[in-house]
């Protein structure tokens, strides 16, 4: 039976109704508010969109599986650490390896990635062999993750960034800032991962459904760890990035944010129930978390509010977007 | 008005889309009798049940108890009338007591001040009588989970005892019981015959049927074949009735030779005691072997475990004059076997995935660029071939598998294994839940499959199907082998049924 013309268009507005929205207010904040809609300001949300979108793009394997990932936020706040102790300027006071020369920039990141992307493995392995429920393993990683994060440190704050570290959140190629930059080539190689390889389409079908990808010899457990590892890295990068950006670090940064990833992620289209999911899904959602965020704060609205109007939104949307599969029948 | 019956069903009919289901069945059950009610898999008798308990709403015909007319909307209601089963497949709250599975959703209660409480005294103390009832003697507050099978069927008879049921349905009751437990359930069903209730009793037993039946009632293809009180049949008088029907011939020709040997199986055992056991049998190049046998039988645990989704305990599997060893689905496919299962919805698609990924997912490894990039150039020719080879009927290849029909859900199924182009194909109740012209199609399917040389294992609980399409067939019963039939003259749904009923 064909649509009429009224239905499509009802289907449009509720399909879309989040980004819409979204829309409206942004334009609306722009006409109320002359600072909202202009260049530096655009970059300026770019910029925050940057990291959460890193972080989004981890986290939407997970989800794609029908999981989640409570430890990224710790694993931010721990690689942010790891980072910056390896990073300090020679002279500066309160250096946390007094005596050691601050290393090449690669060099702390791929010790970051690799030390991230083993615990992220070891949250997989517990998934995968152990059939721990996501929720539970990643809830555990997060306390573990933590607790290291914090012996590490002595829970003290670190600052005093060498200024090639810093450099990443204040240069530019091209006019645009190489956080954005690392932002957009973490996304085009997620959408290569997820597209147009093997692990990506098991990724899917093990999301679809677990036992049919098992009988169709899809190599369910290996695919799990890999999932978990490479969002784990992905989370290692992420406070690397906002550890330059804040030009300082402590055990806490990250803190909650794997709460909105994840909320950015099913916004975006990501479902929860699995199987369902594009890197756009992530960009849409992180896009539409962070210009909330500004346009609010343009409004005057009081900040504690703000995690008001983001419940909000939370609920909404997601029941949209459930709706698009479950009225169906 | 006194009736001599006390159940009775009259005239039900009942359509699903494309299939009549039931037309025009009667049962009538007395008072303080155990009435069996016979029929091959598929004949209607659960359809006939769930119209009883308003789960299905019949389409026409009524119930009478005691000689009244009821109508019954959900099991709810059936339950306050008196009517009681006992599933097939129990489901309790293992994790729950004896007690409190016994009072799920109608706990006693006491006033505690103003609010009311569980009274848990009162729950325990009435799951022990009632279990005393049934002359079961076990602690009301041990944990449902650690109880038999067989001790949790009388949980369930002594709940529906609790109702004061009148009518108690046995849906194969016997399927996981063991010999002692089959013994107290037939004690407990004298003791329910001496205070009157009516049971209605289905099973495939025969012998069972000869024991505890006073009538048989048997159904087949949807229709009432006839009751007859039990003591005037033989066992080969109910299959006879049970199997009577003619095969329709819409089987394509088995103008086939089977060549030499590609697979054989060599004594193979489930971990599972009660699954499949020394189960052996051989396949043949272009052959149809159908495998026959009652639900439960465990054909399906067999094929699983050769295709490594469930594990052995013994035996070997040899293909091309080679062992190889199974130990998940990987290792089959590698070893030339691919596998569609019976339930296609739970192990089959992928159905929030396009038809392509559908296809796709077994040979991603084949189709890649550099060893690493795939090549959706080639997958979607791949793809694109067997949409139109098989007449899959779709607009694209890019359709989500859910919004296809069964029959062409089965078919890119289908499609998916044969992508990965196995020697050995085996194929679970290939054409369940498909309709008519579908089914043909996946005969021809298979048919031409077996001409091109492929070996292929065909489940089929429907007898026309197995005879229709195998080559030779071999029946099992209760996780053994019990018979081969390899003469096309001996082909015939008696002696499938009597190797099928073997014990």
């Amino acid at each position: 039976m064909e649509k009429t013309r009224q239905q499509k268009i009802k289907d449009f507005l509720i399909n879309n109704g989040v980004i819409i929205v979204m829309f409206i207010l942004v334009i609306y904040t722009g006409i109320t508010n002359k600072n909202f809609l202009t260049g530096g300001n655009f970059m300026n949300i770019l910029m925050n969109m940057s990291s959460r979108l890193v972080i989004a793009l981890g986290i939407a394997g997970c989800v794609i599986t029908a999981g989640c990932d409570l430890s990224a936020g710790r694993m931010i706040g721990f690689a942010a650490c790891i980072a910056g102790t390896l990073l300090q300027k020679i002279d500066y006071s309160g250096k946390f390896f007094p005596d050691m020369k601050p290393l090449n920039i690669f060099v702390v990141l791929l010790i970051v990635l690799a030390i991230t992307g083993f615990f992220g493995a070891i949250t997989g392995f517990f998934i995968a062999f152990m059939h721990v429920p996501p929720f539970i393993a990643t809830l555990a990683m997060m306390e573990i993750v933590y607790g290291l994060a914090l012996i590490y440190t002595n829970a003290t704050p670190l600052g005093g960034y060498v200024e090639q570290y810093t450099k990443l959140a204040t240069g530019k190629f091209l006019g645009v800032n190489y956080l954005i930059w690392i932002a957009i080539i973490v996304a085009a190689i997620t959408w290569f991962i997820f597209n147009m390889t093997r692990h990506g389409k098991y990724m899917y079908a093990i999301g679809g459904n677990p036992q049919a990808a098992e009988v169709a010899g899809v190599p369910v457990k290996l695919t799990m760890i890999l999932i978990y590892m490479k969002a784990a890295m992905m989370y290692g990068l992420a406070g690397f990035m906002l550890g330059a950006k804040a030009g300082g670090a402590s055990v806490n940064l990250g803190y909650g944010y794997e709460m909105e990833a994840i909320a950015a992620c099913t916004i975006g289209g990501v479902s929860v129930t699995g199987g369902r999911g594009k890197v756009s899904s992530a960009i849409v959602g992180v896009a539409v978390f962070e210009l909330l965020k500004a346009a609010l704060q343009y409004l005057g609205v009081n900040a504690n509010a703000q995690y008001i109007a983001i419940g909000i939104v939370i609920f909404v949307a997601i029941s949209l977007d459930i709706r698009k599969y479950v009225a169906k029948k | 008005m006194a009736s001599e019956y006390k159940l009775e069903l009259r005239g039900v009919s009942k359509s699903f889309p494309g299939v009549k289901a039931l037309d025009n069945v009667q049962l009538a059950v007395r008072p303080g009798t155990v009435h069996a009610l016979m029929g091959e898999n598929g004949a209607g008798k659960s359809t006939l049940m769930k119209c009883l308990f308003g789960i299905y709403k019949m389409d026409a015909g009524e119930v009478l108890i005691d000689g009244e007319k009821v109508i019954i909307n959900n099991p709810d209601e059936a339950m306050k009338m008196g009517i009681a089963m006992v599933h097939q497949e129990l489901q309790p709250v293992l994790a729950r007591s004896v007690g409190e599975n016994m009072y799920l959703g109608r706990f006693p209660v006491k006033k505690f001040g103003p609010i009311q409480v569980i009274d848990h005294k009162k729950m325990y103390e009435e799951t022990e009588k009632w279990l005393n009832e049934v002359d079961m003697h076990f602690d009301a507050k041990a944990q449902l989970g650690t109880l038999s099978v067989g001790q949790m069927q009388s949980v369930e008879i002594a709940k529906a005892v609790s109702h004061d049921a009148k009518v108690i349905i046995f849906d194969e009751p016997t399927s996981s019981l063991s010999d002692n437990e089959v013994e107290a359930l037939f004690r407990i069903m004298e003791n329910l015959r001496k205070r009157g209730v009516a049971m209605i009793y289905i099973s495939h037993k025969m012998d069972e049927i000869k024991r505890i039946a006073d009538d048989v009632t048997v159904m087949r293809d949807g229709t009432y074949i006839g009751t007859w009180p039990a003591k005037d049949l033989t066992i080969d008088d109910i299959i006879a009735k049970m199997v009577g029907r003619e095969l329709t011939n819409i089987y394509p020709a088995k103008d086939r030779t089977p060549g030499e040997v590609i697979m054989e199986v060599k004594d193979v055992s489930s971990i599972h005691e009660k699954s499949f056991q020394n189960v052996s049998f051989t396949l043949r190049k272009g052959e149809i072997l159908g495998f026959g046998g009652l639900v439960g039988a465990q054909r399906t645990e067999l094929m699983e475990g050769l295709f490594g989704i469930r594990n052995l305990s013994k035996g070997e599997i040899i293909v091309h004059g080679k062992k190889v060893d199974i130990k998940n689905p990987k290792d089959a496919m590698n070893a030339g076997i691919g596998m569609i299962t019976e339930d296609r919805r739970g192990n089959g698609i992928f159905g929030c995935l396009s038809i392509k990924d559908n296809v796709g997912v077994t040979v991603y490894n084949k189709y890649l660029n550099a060893g690493f990039v795939l090549d959706h150039g080639r997958i979607n020719k791949v793809v694109d071939d067997s949409i139109d080879k098989l007449k899959i009927k779709t607009p694209s290849m890019n359709e989500h598998i859910a919004n296809l029909s069964g029959g062409n859900q089965q078919k890119v199924i289908v499609s998916r294994w044969l992508a990965n182009d196995p020697d050995i194909l085996i194929m679970d109740e290939p054409t369940r839940g498909i309709d008519v012209g579908a089914k043909h199609e996946i005969y021809e399917i298979m048919t031409n499959l077996a001409k091109q040389g492929k070996a292929i294992i065909m489940i089929s609980s429907e007898m026309a199907e197995l005879l229709g399409m195998s080559d030779r067939v071999v029946v099992m019963c209760n996780g053994k082998k019990t018979g081969e039939i390899t003469e096309e003259s001996e082909m015939t749904q008696e002696k499938v049924m009597s190797y099928a009923t073997m014990f």
